[in-house]
């Protein structure tokens, strides 16, 4: 099974959802029925990370020169086996580039060659409890979030099935269960130079060091 | 040369045109030619070790853009779609029962044939492994404005055709000159519904790959899906779908519930 292997790397697409936090949606909520929006989503809004921003842990991301600093998204993620079920889960960075507005596919800021950091391990799924899942983000050793999975708009099995009305996931396949904004509805800043981490508590093989 | 991924007798086969039938090229049954109504076809595409990455261009011909009253954007729209929406020529597409407005789009896809990174429109073609045509579906009823197209719309299960055929790059070029150079159509029941011309792209297939190549490594089997033009129609479950382009090829679907 793909998910003992080390360090892990997904095989599959990889997909993420975006506004999963109550904080994000309750500070987006007031411009949401404004344009470009015109109304609040109805079904969990998707994104793809494709095969090209994977980085496996321990490694360096290279921002392009352009850039002056990323987002770093902490997300936990799924990883499907056969028939659509939840086998491992696996921590990620969701690097960005900084972007307001959600109205068109982010390909150009997110789709950028790395900006996928990948947990070296994958763990059993039942293992873990996802909706109680708490992620510590270190930027440079100081803790600069808590993203507590309780705190989500759909909790994992929603999120799933509401998704599953429309697509499978096939065998291989990721989904990251979001990432949560600051109270500033901003997601913490890294720049050229900056270490990250993302820790769970009391299980330190889940760390993402880069 | 124009290859197919077939399943038959019980396996997945590589195979190549000949004649106006399929000829197998690998052992057992290299040699092998049968009808094009015997087997199953498959996205002509080779397996890759990990998913593909399907970029897809919203809005690339001025007249569809004008058509969903969009004005032309300055920079390609694009989308990702999932390797698990894809299925082959002369599948069954489902269509919802709820739907009221779930329409095909025909696409010249281009297949990259070999890593592309930084790569100059100059020598764009080169990155080229081939072409193919894709149908796009999509059910208008579901659009939301949240990274619009979203992926109820856009990344459905058996809502991407495409196929029957990989054209290698360089018979297109050929022949044709370039791609930019092949008409499209699209027949809903034998009626044609759509017309357009691969010279009417926005942004053409050698400013696409040096857009995606600045920022993204694309790798051999990595699909991008140039857009449609206008003449989108509604479609109902029975209908039989022909997405045609010059020279690469005819791809039917059907409607299913």
């Amino acid at each position: 099974m793909q998910n003992n292997l080390k360090p892990y790397r997904p095989i599959g697409t990889v997909y993420g959802a975006l506004l999963n936090f109550k904080k994000e949606w309750n500070l987006r909520a007031p411009q949401m029925s404004e344009a470009p929006y015109k109304g609040a989503p109805k079904v969990p809004v998707l994104f793809i990370k494709t095969a090209n921003t994977f980085t496996a842990s321990g490694n360096n991301i290279v921002i392009p020169s352009n850039v002056s600093e990323v987002d770093v998204g902490a997300n936990l993620a799924w990883v499907f086996g056969a028939n659509a079920s939840v086998v491992a889960c696996v921590l990620v960075n969701d690097v960005s580039i900084p972007h307001e507005s959600y109205y068109r596919p982010p390909v150009k800021f997110k789709c950028v060659d790395g900006f996928l950091g990948v947990g070296a391990q994958a763990k059993s799924v039942a293992e873990v409890q996802t909706d109680a899942v708490v992620l510590t983000v270190k930027v440079n050793g100081q803790t600069v979030q808590s993203v507590n999975y309780a705190d989500t708009v759909r909790a994992s099995q929603k999120l799933l099935a509401d998704i599953s009305e429309f697509m499978t996931f096939q065998e291989g396949d990721v989904l990251l269960l979001g990432s949560d904004c600051l109270p500033d509805g901003k997601r913490p800043r890294a720049k050229v130079g900056d270490g990250w981490k993302f820790q769970r508590q009391a299980l330190k093989a889940w760390s993402i060091s880069l | 040369m124009k290859h197919a991924r077939i399943a038959w007798a019980g396996a997945v086969h590589e195979a190549v045109e000949s004649n106006g039938e399929l000829l197998l090229t690998r052992s057992p049954w290299a040699g092998k030619r049968l009808k094009f109504d015997e087997v199953v076809w498959l996205p002509p595409l080779a397996p890759v070790p990990q998913a593909r990455t399907i970029l897809a261009l919203g809005l690339n011909y001025a007249d569809h853009a004008k058509e969903l009253a969009f004005k032309a954007p300055e920079e390609p729209l694009v989308f990702v779609k999932g390797e698990g929406a894809l299925i082959g020529h002369k599948a069954l597409t489902r269509r919802p029962k709820d739907a009221t407005h779930m329409h095909y789009e025909c696409e010249l896809a281009v297949v990259i044939g070999r890593t592309a990174k930084h790569v100059k429109k100059e020598n764009a073609y080169d990155y080229v492994g081939g072409y193919t045509v894709a149908n796009d579906y999509a059910i208008r009823d579901y659009l939301e404005n949240w990274y619009r197209p979203n992926f109820r719309v856009k990344n459905r299960d058996t809502c991407t055709p495409i196929g029957p055929w990989l054209v290698d790059a360089k018979d297109i070029h050929d022949t044709y000159g370039s791609p930019m150079n092949l008409s499209l159509q699209t027949t809903v029941n034998g009626k044609i519904t759509q017309s357009g011309h691969t010279r009417d792209m926005i942004f053409d297939v050698p400013t696409l790959i040096e857009y995606f190549s600045a920022f993204m490594t694309l790798q051999p089997g990595d699909l991008i899906f140039t857009g449609t033009p206008d003449g989108v129609v509604n479609c109902e479950v029975g209908d039989v779908i022909v997405t045609s382009i010059e020279g690469v090829g005819d791809l039917i679907n059907t409607l299913g519930e």
